[in-house]
């Protein structure tokens, strides 16, 4: 396992900048999810560690060694597609144990069938490891891709979104599962997701893109009580953070064009009068869509709440953002 | 367009069926007829009204493979009585075995052309469609279609020059110069089917080859070539095909050790009589490693293309 670090990494398609300045350090032994919208530069930011292609200047370094010019295999790194890419003409077993009888590694035999029964026990999968690669279902297909990486113990774990098209049950099984593996064998993840969940739960570490740029780095804690800016704000937090115009609920301070607020950031019972637009019970909270001053905003309320559509409610901010106009947090 | 997706109704797969048979006799009825032309006697070879049923009879084989003089009656009465089947059959037109006839080596050079330049095409093919697949090559659309400009033309349109050429560079009559022209005119046609099927295969296999640790030539040997099974079979069965059969090269640049079986079979016509029989046979003999060949590797043409494992 290996610490990981991006210095001044910068990747360009064309005219299309993939990556600007990125600078970035993945610690030993820590999870770190790259969050962002599609097109924000994560997946290239994974090809630039994994050496699948070369930055166009910057410098990758993992443990500590300056990457250059080395093969994706002398990086020696694991790396989960976002698409499954399974060797179609090998069966499930041969292709968990395709990395492991790379000239990287060469393993013995018997080190091979104990290491792959046992990833495709933890990923389930163990009465599948004879079909052929072609013969299984989409989940199925992404489970034995993320095997194909665990069954190795590389310098660093890459993946793209690898629980995407697995479905809800199970991709909370093996969020958990992939914590778990992580945590020990103390491995280094490095990690990309439209997912927020997953970002809360298993991360150490987030990282924000927004077209090519890491605007914000912390833990995700960090990241949901103190983001930078609308941006990164909006990166976390379900139901999404409103942001309404500054002025709103009263004064603002000096600069502020817009006010952000998550759902606990909003007081009930107290403050002006909103208009109960639609309530969403979703078994353990209930959503309210309120119409404050003919804008929609969206919190949350008690599980067993009897509001309704059409009621009042009295609301008020409570240690809100402020963003200026360029969409930065003003402290 | 639209697909039907119901199953097909018993009147409609009969009405296929009839209709996929009747193909099927038309396309097979001169097949059929130089097979069935082989084992006939000379006589009954140009019978008119054609026999369909007739006696069997080893004639044309045997007179294919032999080369026969004719004797005396006398001289024929003083041999010792024939003890194989194939000396009777050639002593009742009072003539006697003197040796083996050139079809074994002309069908030995068809197969050792055939194959040959069929290996090369279909090797050269396959690493340069993977170049101009994966590769930045400079100006790889202009090489292309260079490449498919040698098609543009029929090949025997530069006869001359390929044959003045062969004569300087002491290339007529061998091998090695048949092998290296069938293997220049198939390769333009491999390298552009090649370069299909090859394009076809997601690079994500390769690339997920590199990064479980493998070097490029091996993630081309271990993963891209396993995938292009059924399109190299493919062009190996077309570029077979095209060197089998090819007659006016070989004709204008080989006279005897590299000669194959097509300009050949129609000389056994002459030695002796109209000897149909002896040419059918020849015929049916030299499809025989062409409809192998096609049906070993009818099972990857098959087998289609593994698409599905990559989510598109």
């Amino acid at each position: 396992m290996a610490e990981v670090h991006l210095q001044t990494v910068t990747k360009s398609f064309g005219a299309q900048a993939a990556l600007r300045d990125v600078t970035m350090t993945v610690p030993d032994g820590s999870f770190v999810v790259l969050l962002g919208p599609t097109g924000a530069g994560k997946t290239t930011l994974l090809r630039m560690v994994s050496g699948l292609d070369a930055p166009d200047s910057g410098a990758v370094t993992i443990g500590g060694i300056a990457m250059k010019g080395l093969t994706p295999a002398q990086r020696n790194v694991a790396m989960v597609f976002q698409q499954y890419s399974l060797y179609p003409h090998l069966t499930v077993r041969e292709n968990m144990e395709f990395p492991l009888k790379s000239p990287l590694l060469r393993t013995p035999r018997a080190e091979i069938d104990r290491k792959v029964d046992e990833v495709a026990e933890i990923l389930q999968i163990s009465h599948k490891l004879n079909n052929k690669a072609t013969a299984l279902s989409g989940g199925e297909m992404q489970r034995v891709s993320i095997g194909r990486a665990l069954v190795r113990n590389p310098a660093v774990y890459l993946m793209d979104e690898p629980l995407s098209s697995l479905d809800a049950k199970l991709r909370a099984d093996l969020r958990v599962e992939l914590k778990n593996i992580q945590a020990n064998l103390g491995a280094t993840f490095l990690y990309v997701t439209h997912d927020q969940i997953e970002a809360m739960t298993m991360a150490t570490h987030v990282g924000v893109l927004d077209h090519g740029r890491l605007v914000q780095f912390g833990t995700p804690r960090e990241i949901y009580e103190h983001p930078v800016s609308i941006y990164a704000a909006g990166r976390l937090g379900q139901p999404h953070i409103n942001i309404l115009p500054a002025d709103l609920f009263g004064p603002a301070p000096p600069g502020a064009v817009k006010i952000g607020l998550r759902p606990e950031q909003i007081l009930q019972g107290r403050g002006q009068d909103s208009l109960v637009k639609r309530v969403e019970h979703l078994g353990d909270q209930t959503r309210l869509h309120l119409s404050f001053h003919n804008h929609d905003l969206v919190t949350v309320t008690g599980a067993h709440t009897a509001l309704k559509s059409g009621d009042i409610v009295k609301i008020q901010p409570d240690r809100p953002f402020y963003f200026d106009a360029t969409g930065a947090r003003i402290p | 367009m639209s697909f039907s997706i119901t199953e097909p109704s018993g009147r409609q797969k009969w009405i296929a069926g009839v209709l996929v048979v009747t193909y099927a006799v038309l396309t097979l009825i001169p097949l059929i007829w130089i097979i069935a032309t082989g084992f006939k006697t000379p006589q009954d070879a140009i019978a008119y009204p054609p026999k369909v049923f007739f006696e069997p009879s080893l004639e044309g084989y045997v007179n294919l493979f032999t080369s026969r003089s004719r004797v005396t009656p006398e001289d024929l009465a003083a041999l010792p009585p024939p003890d194989t089947f194939y000396d009777r059959i050639v002593r009742q037109y009072d003539m006697v075995i003197t040796g083996p006839s050139k079809y074994g080596e002309r069908f030995l050079n068809s197969v050792i052309i055939g194959f040959g330049s069929t290996f090369l095409s279909v090797f050269l093919g396959t690493i340069a469609a993977y170049a101009f697949s994966r590769f930045k090559v400079p100006l790889k659309d202009d090489l292309l279609f260079f490449i498919l400009s040698t098609r543009m033309m029929p090949p025997i349109a530069v006869a001359i020059p390929i044959f003045l050429m062969y004569r300087q560079l002491g290339l007529s009559d061998t091998h090695l110069g048949m092998i290296l022209l069938y293997t220049a005119v198939n390769l333009s046609l491999s390298v552009w089917l090649l370069k299909g099927f090859i394009d076809e295969i997601p690079v994500e296999y390769e690339e997920a080859a590199l990064i479980d640790g493998y070097t490029r030539f091996q993630a081309f040997t271990k993963v891209v070539l396993p995938q292009a099974a059924t399109g190299i079979a493919s062009t190996a069965i077309f570029c077979l095909i095209f060197a089998w059969n090819e007659y006016a090269f070989v004709a204008l640049l080989t006279s005897g050790t590299a000669q194959t079986a097509p300009p050949f079979i129609p000389t056994i016509i002459g030695t002796g009589g109209k000897d149909w029989p002896a040419v059918a046979a020849g015929a049916t003999l030299f499809l025989v490693p062409i409809m192998v060949f096609t049906i070993l590797l009818r099972k990857h043409l098959l087998r289609g293309i593994t698409f599905g494992a990559v989510r598109k």
